[in-house]
């Protein structure tokens, strides 16, 4: 029995601690980034934003998230039941899942797997099942159109951020994201000769029109404006979460920032070198790895919320012709031309 | 060892499982959803063989973008399944037979494997151990290099599908106004404004 705890026992507590963890520190961050998120749209249209609950409105998220879990939940008497409640509970846990693999900091990551950066692409393909199977269950035709266009922007979506993924793994040589890091510690500051200013290193200056791809890929994966069309709360009700309230509701926002705050983490590892500092030498390189994450995590989240506040919202077949119409065209394009490039070269990553 | 065995079967008995509901249930809707799980309990089954890769396109490809598919056409087309349950009995002997050939191929193939266990050994593209080179690099090196041919013309396959299914669906009508995006962008105030003195009293 012992044994089997060595074994077995301990390193599943480990993780299971770990998960936790993760978990609390993530809810809490998703908490603030929705508040930072409300007060940057609020400060672009000269208001305050929520400011009663709490000092300078603090806590707004935290009554939020008590109003929502406070409430009744209705369930149409329509509706397929188990589905209905299903769709909210898929949409969170596989928001939630992609974290598993996400490196904060050096060694900081709960499963190092080798394939972790098409992990986190699985789990986001699978979060249309959420939007998808929450509205057909409602079974009110709104929210199954909805259901329907937002699965397409989704999977139209998907492909270009295949193929922007593919040339950052022809650069870093490896699926592992911690491994994509540790591929930016050297690069173009190397090769000009000045490897102090390690922020030329990381892949964003090199691939810049994958990182704008991606961004705007990233976008419209989350249903984030000016891409939400499947909400699109000015124009219609709330797309395919007509039909919903209560904590089902909130688990539908829920999932929906943390796949936000995914996508940012990811473009911070693929784009901006992770957890390394900007600078290499004495005062950055004292600060730990998780505080540079966590602030170009922030920068990136800046710029979406900035998007939101200023980007007028696309027309459904503007946002088809710009997926497959310009950027598939652009990434794959990119793709044959960063694997000519690097094979020209001899740049490419010995296979590893 | 036990715990691998014990998450083999939970996830050979679930894909099994969910495999018999695809054709049990009667709503389509819940068969696509069961041929999902069933999908992601193989995936399951790759992890353990590690065969990480595989398992995770399996997902990416097959739930991720196939699946989807499947559910927006069996939600959108108003399928009658009981009228189409009409004709069972008169296609189950083509059916039974399908399933008994490949069940026979299948207990042929893996029961040569037992008895004769050194055959496993002589399989074309033995597969080296997890720890030595990561599944993906594997793959790429004997799909890129000695199987590149027949890795094309799957791709030049697929193409010729997608365009005959273009071809057979795109209508181009005529008198439909488009949007010209590139004239809309290629616009300036000089080609596009006007600017008339206009005297009071009169219209232009």
């Amino acid at each position: 029995m012992s044994d089997f705890m060595t074994t077995y026992g301990f390193p599943f507590l480990w993780m299971a601690f770990q998960s936790v963890l993760l978990m609390v520190v993530l809810l809490v961050i998703v908490a603030y980034v929705l508040l930072a998120d409300r007060k940057i749209w609020a400060a672009v249209q000269i208001r305050r934003g929520p400011n009663v609950v709490g000092p300078w409105g603090l806590f707004q998220s935290f009554a939020d998230l008590l109003k929502f879990v406070l409430k009744e939940p209705v369930i149409p008497s329509g509706s397929n039941k188990v589905l209905f409640l299903l769709a909210p509970l898929v949409s969170v846990v596989l928001a939630l899942a992609g974290w598993v693999v996400m490196p904060v900091a050096e060694g900081w990551v709960i499963a190092d797997i080798n394939v972790g950066i098409l992990y986190i692409f699985a789990v986001s393909s699978l979060g249309v099942y959420g939007v998808i199977i929450g509205g057909w269950a409602s079974n009110s035709k709104y929210p199954f159109l909805s259901a329907l266009r937002s699965a397409a922007q989704m999977v139209s979506y998907e492909v270009s951020i295949g193929f922007v993924i593919v040339t950052v793994l022809m650069c870093a040589g490896s699926l592992n994201l911690s491994k994509i890091v540790l591929a930016q510690q050297t690069g173009l500051a190397s090769a000009i000769g000045l490897p102090w200013l390690s922020f030329l290193n990381w892949y964003w200056l090199p691939l810049l029109p994958m990182f704008v791809v991606f961004f705007i890929s990233a976008l419209a994966e989350t249903n984030r404006p000016p891409f939400d069309l499947a909400e699109a709360e000015s124009e219609l009700v709330a797309g395919f979460m007509v039909e919903y309230g209560s904590t089902p509701y909130m688990m539908f926002m829920l999932a929906e920032y943390v796949s936000i705050c995914l996508m940012c983490g990811l473009m911070t590892i693929m784009f901006m070198g992770g957890w390394l500092p900007p600078f290499d030498f004495a005062p950055f390189t004292w600060v730990p790895g998780i505080i540079w994450f966590l602030i170009k995590s922030f920068m990136v989240f800046f710029m979406i919320a900035m998007v939101k506040a200023m980007v007028p919202r696309y027309r459904y077949d503007q946002l088809m012709r710009l997926g497959w119409k310009v950027f598939l065209p652009l990434s794959l394009a990119m793709v044959v031309i960063v694997a000519a490039v690097l094979m020209i070269t001899g740049w490419a990553p010995g296979a590893a | 060892m036990i715990l691998s065995a014990l998450f083999f079967y939970l996830f050979a008995g679930v894909t099994v499982a969910s495999a018999f509901m695809v054709i049990a249930s009667r709503n389509p809707v819940h068969s696509v959803l069961f041929l999902i799980l069933a999908f992601v309990n193989s995936a399951g089954l790759f992890v353990m063989l590690g065969a990480e890769y595989l398992a995770l396109l399996l997902i990416v490809v097959y739930v991720g973008a196939v699946a989807v598919l499947f559910l927006f056409v069996v939600m959108m087309l108003d399928v009658d399944f009981v009228e189409l349950r009409q004709g069972f009995l008169q296609y189950m002997p083509v059916g039974a037979m399908v399933g008994i050939v490949l069940l026979i191929e299948l207990v042929l193939g893996l029961g040569a494997w037992v008895i004769s266990p050194e055959l496993v050994g002589h399989t074309a593209e033995p597969m080296p151990a997890l720890e030595a080179m990561s599944n993906v690099s594997v793959i790429g090196s004997v799909l890129y290099t000695k199987y590149v041919f027949f890795f094309q013309v799957a791709g030049l396959i697929l193409l010729v599908a997608m365009i005959g299914a273009i071809v057979l669906t795109l209508r181009h009508k005529e008198f439909v106004k488009r949007q010209d995006i590139s004239a809309q962008v290629a616009r300036t105030p000089a080609t596009s404004i006007e600017i008339r003195k206009v005297e009071s009293g009169k219209g232009l």
